[in-house]
């Protein structure tokens, strides 16, 4: 059975896009069959995380408009065979598909593949009303900051009352080092405040800003920290039990390493 | 450093724990105010038992979140009619 999963957040730039771009980079590295559409029309992101920009013909709009067949649309990824994306249009309005439009969509591709994840706007109104249309399970994405938590408990309710339970969550850059001073809160204070069921955490990492650079999700860089973190996720969905990674800060033996290796 | 700062914010209460506080308060007026029905269905709930012991006039009947600095407090003002003579068991209404 196909499952769409719905990645959303309520507060912009929180790591919705990046997580979407590694769990499927990582699920299709498995050896699933993995599609992703990004949702987030007029701003669409997607392509260039994943490094396909150049590659888009069509986009999620010209499928549900009927200009082309959904298999024309899908973009294949560069480096595996079983991860596609659904682009999302550059020119159109928030609004240029409908949940009705999103619904069926999902419902073709779960022909084609094992897993859908829809990469979600920003903010609570019809973007993200559209986006979650088809879903069958959500990821929340949050930082550990005020701001984000809360959005995430408002987009909880929201999710519950479109019939979408038991989202899971991910907190994204989490600096182990500010939390053990004090001075960020830690994953049981945001779980304790939640209360919803913790799917992962990832550290707040450089790798990410050159892997994104690169055109080339982290989750392929085994020695990233971050790349390992969404590997633990990626086994998590897959119902393999994946003890929380312990995330270290740098000691100086590591901070002299990697000024000698120049890699980050 | 590190050291030295960990040694200064040793007594002083630490901005997570603040931003954790902060952020409880703020979640209370949030889930309120996302569903009014919250409070309706609280209403409702609470003239059922408390009818059990005294009479009241619903019209008047009112539950609030009071808000201050530090805390939110439920605050409700009902207006009593009479008072029971002797408690009603659930079962005889
Ligand atoms: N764990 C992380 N460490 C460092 N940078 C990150 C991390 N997660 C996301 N970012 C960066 O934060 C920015 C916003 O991320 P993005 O995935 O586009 O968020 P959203 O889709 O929620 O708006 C991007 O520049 C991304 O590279
Ligand atoms: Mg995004």
């Amino acid at each position: 059975m196909a499952k769409v999963i719905v990645v959303t957040s309520g507060k912009g730039g929180v790591g919705k896009t990046t997580t979407a771009a590694n769990l499927g980079a990582g699920l299709a590295l498995l050896g699933r069959k993995v599609c992703l559409i990004d949702a987030d029309i007029g701003l669409r992101n997607l392509d260039v995380v994943l490094g396909l920009e150049n590659r888009i013909v069509y986009d999620l709009t010209d499928v549900v408009e009927g200009n082309c067949r959904l298999r024309q649309a899908l973009i294949k990824d560069k480096r595996t065979d079983n991860l596609f994306l659904l682009p999302a249009a550059q020119t159109k309005e928030k609004d240029a598909v409908s949940p009705e439009q999103m619904l069926k969509l999902t419902e073709e591709l779960r022909e084609e593949c094992e897993y859908i994840f829809v990469d979600c706007p920003a903010g609570i109104e019809s973007g993200f009303k559209n986006a979650i249309a088809g879903s069958d399970e959500a990821i929340i994405v949050t930082t550990p900051e005020i701001a984000a938590v809360r959005d995430a408990d408002r987009i909880i309710g929201l999710l519950e009352a479109a019939g979408l339970y038991d989202p899971r969550l991910i907190i994204n850059r989490i600096r182990p080092q500010m939390v053990r001073q004090g001075d960020m809160m830690g994953i049981d204070d945001i779980i304790e405040i939640l209360a919803i069921e913790l799917l992962g955490i990832v550290p707040d990492d450089e790798d990410i800003i050159v892997s994104t650079n690169r055109g080339e999700p982290v989750v392929l860089d085994r020695r990233s920290q971050a790349g390992q973190a969404y590997n633990n996720i990626v086994r998590r969905l897959e119902g393999i039990d994946v003890p929380l990674m312990t995330l270290e800060e740098d000691g100086w033996l590591t901070r002299v390493k990697k000024a000698i290796m120049g890699r980050s | 450093m590190d050291f030295l700062k960990q040694l200064w914010n040793r007594d002083a209460y630490s901005s997570k724990d603040i931003a954790k506080e902060r952020l409880r308060l703020v979640l209370v007026h949030d889930r309120v105010n996302v569903s009014p029905n919250l409070l309706e269905a609280l209403k409702e709930d609470l003239i059922e038992v408390i009818s059990k012991y005294m009479e009241i006039e619903e019209t008047g009947f009112e539950v609030n979140l009071d808000k201050s600095d530090n805390q939110v407090a439920l605050s409700a003002n009902i207006p009593v009619k009479r008072m029971k003579r002797a408690i009603a068991s659930t079962d005889k209404g």
